[in-house]
């Protein structure tokens, strides 16, 4: 871990180099988010609700879909870059270093810009419990709690994903951006609003509603089942085949050349 | 600069960097594919929110579902055209490496180059893509489909629309080139342009989907006159005489933003500094 602190602590000094860009990439930061945000905002100001969701309800769920995706990606894009961490090779230098490989491929790249969104989705968080005129009660804050460290396991675990396929064909698939980033998208509204087959995918497949339908129909107050709280601890098991593809990528991973 | 000289040359030359551009984004097969269904998923996922939207409140939607379900497919279709997300990373390379050097040696004018160039790359793109998208969306059960045009009008005003709009947004990219002159750091401008004309554009929700309030002001920015116009005149959205309105809008944005670009590049390249080589 302290090691991983004084990589980011080398990032930061780099970034901050180039100050002014780099403030103006964190308010562009901020505005596609922003986007998102006004784009619910007009809607509900035509349609009031959505399947009996109320607006104060998706801005809950989707401050907290952003914030567990800001939080992974801010700690696990390295992984982004991934393809070409293989391409030039530097995955030999990195395999010869005796520390976890996981540990150094997600240091060797942390993205500073991506604080913009990072604070974005706590202002949001934030201004989403205020408004949610809940009751916040210990069970509660649990909820919320797993929920939003479900969503970082969730979420990190896709972007481990994304780098194991990178070893087979050595470059990124843009399909997989529909798993993160366009999770991050459509996750806003409970996933329940898209239907059942939706459901289904994000259940069994890729294990959404785990951290995000289920705890948040306790969290909202829908039902009583408290156990619907632990759901997203049942999510993280999602870590379990991500891994073992991950080992195995490593596993067969033949060098580049170059 | 020897400009002047070349001109009868002009025309040939742009066609073939056009050419040149095109031929070369034609060879990402593989990319492409992966992309479609990228962006059949987010076509599909986009047409289900609003499903739910619809069904929730059909009256206070303000174009019917079939004009919507159109838009949202004809947007993915042709997404390499509007979307304001899709630059050259050589063009910002070139001005911060130092290549315009090179660039400006040649008997052409710089501006003209790079709008041809940036035109080729979203066409080719375009290309590649349009077709298998379209044609899944036509199979679709009627509401969540594409269908035809209403009539031949609607069908040849969203071709000259949408030929002036993607002029719009290669007039507008331009200028995001041309800023890297002055910041030498391309990121966060062109991170701030982009979503703000993502959203302004239509992106995020169409624009009747905004306040009436805000909607007139929107409409009249150039944002507007990008996919907007022709997305909304293909399915009826927009129709009769408004579909001059608007396409005379077009036009006046077009000239606009390419009167601006050339200009700024003729202050630009005045005070370009080529930094080592």
């Amino acid at each position: 871990m302290s090691l991983y602190m004084k990589f980011m602590g080398i990032h930061l000094k780099g970034a901050m180099q180039y100050k002014i860009s780099y403030l103006l990439t964190m308010l562009g930061q901020f505005l596609v988010s922003f986007n998102v945000f006004l784009g619910i905002l007009f809607m509900f100001d035509r349609f009031h609700e959505v399947k009996s969701y109320r607006f104060s309800e998706v801005l809950l769920c989707y401050s907290i879909v952003l914030f567990s995706f800001s939080f992974a990606e801010m700690f696990m894009r390295g992984f982004d870059a991934f393809a070409s961490t293989i391409g030039n090779g530097e995955f030999d230098r990195i395999l010869l270093r005796p520390r976890n490989i996981i540990l150094l491929v997600v240091s060797s790249k942390i993205d500073f810009t991506r604080f913009g969104r990072m604070i974005q989705a706590v202002i949001i968080l934030i201004y989403g419990i205020r408004k949610s005129e809940l009751v916040w009660g210990p069970a509660r804050i649990l909820t919320l709690l797993l929920m939003i460290a479900g969503g970082v396991v969730i979420f990190g675990c896709l972007f481990l994903v994304y780098a194991s396929i990178c070893f087979f064909t050595l470059e990124g698939l843009e399909f997989m951006n529909i798993l993160t980033d366009g999770a991050r998208e459509y996750g806003r509204y409970p996933f329940d609003v898209y239907g059942k087959a939706v459901m289904r995918f994000c259940t069994y497949l890729v294990p959404y509603t785990l951290f995000q339908y289920y705890p948040f129909q306790y969290l909202i107050g829908r039902t009583d089942r408290l156990y619907y709280l632990l759901y997203p601890l049942i999510g993280c098991l999602f870590m379990i085949p991500c891994l073992v593809l991950w080992r195995f990528g490593v596993r067969h991973y033949q060098s580049t050349g170059s | 600069m020897k400009h002047d000289k070349y001109k009868d040359n002009n025309l040939r030359q742009y066609l073939s960097f056009f050419r040149m551009r095109f031929i070369a984004g034609l060879q990402y097969r593989a990319a492409a594919l992966s992309g479609i269904s990228t962006q059949f998923a987010w076509g599909v996922l986009g047409l289900l929110l609003y499903k739910a939207f619809y069904e929730t409140d059909p009256n206070a939607f303000p174009m019917t579902f079939q004009a919507l379900a159109s838009y949202l497919w004809l947007q993915q279709a042709f997404l390499s055209l509007f979307m304001a997300w899709i630059l050259e990373n050589e063009i910002f390379q070139t001005i911060t490496s130092g290549g315009i050097a090179y660039e400006l040696c040649r008997p052409i004018d710089l501006y003209g180059m790079w709008f041809v160039r940036s035109m080729a790359n979203r066409l080719s793109k375009a290309v590649l893509r349009c077709m298998p998208i379209l044609i899944f969306a036509a199979f679709l059960p009627s509401p969540y489909g594409i269908g035809l045009p209403p009539d031949p009008i609607a069908g040849l005003g969203f071709l000259l629309t949408l030929v002036l709009g993607f002029l719009v947004v290669v007039a507008f990219c331009m200028l995001v080139y041309i800023s890297t002159f002055f910041t030498y750091s391309p990121t966060g401008i062109r991170m701030v342009a982009i979503s703000v004309v993502e959203f302004l554009s239509g992106g995020v929700i169409p624009l009747p989907f905004l306040p009436d309030k805000l909607r007139w002001l929107v409409e009249l920015l150039p944002f507007a006159s990008m996919q907007n116009v022709p997305l909304r005149v293909y399915s009826g959205d927009i129709s009769g005489m408004d579909i001059l309105a608007k396409a005379g809008l077009q036009l006046f944005w077009v000239v606009a933003l390419i009167w601006l670009g050339q200009s700024i590049t003729r202050v630009a390249l005045k005070r370009v500094v080529v930094q080592g080589g």
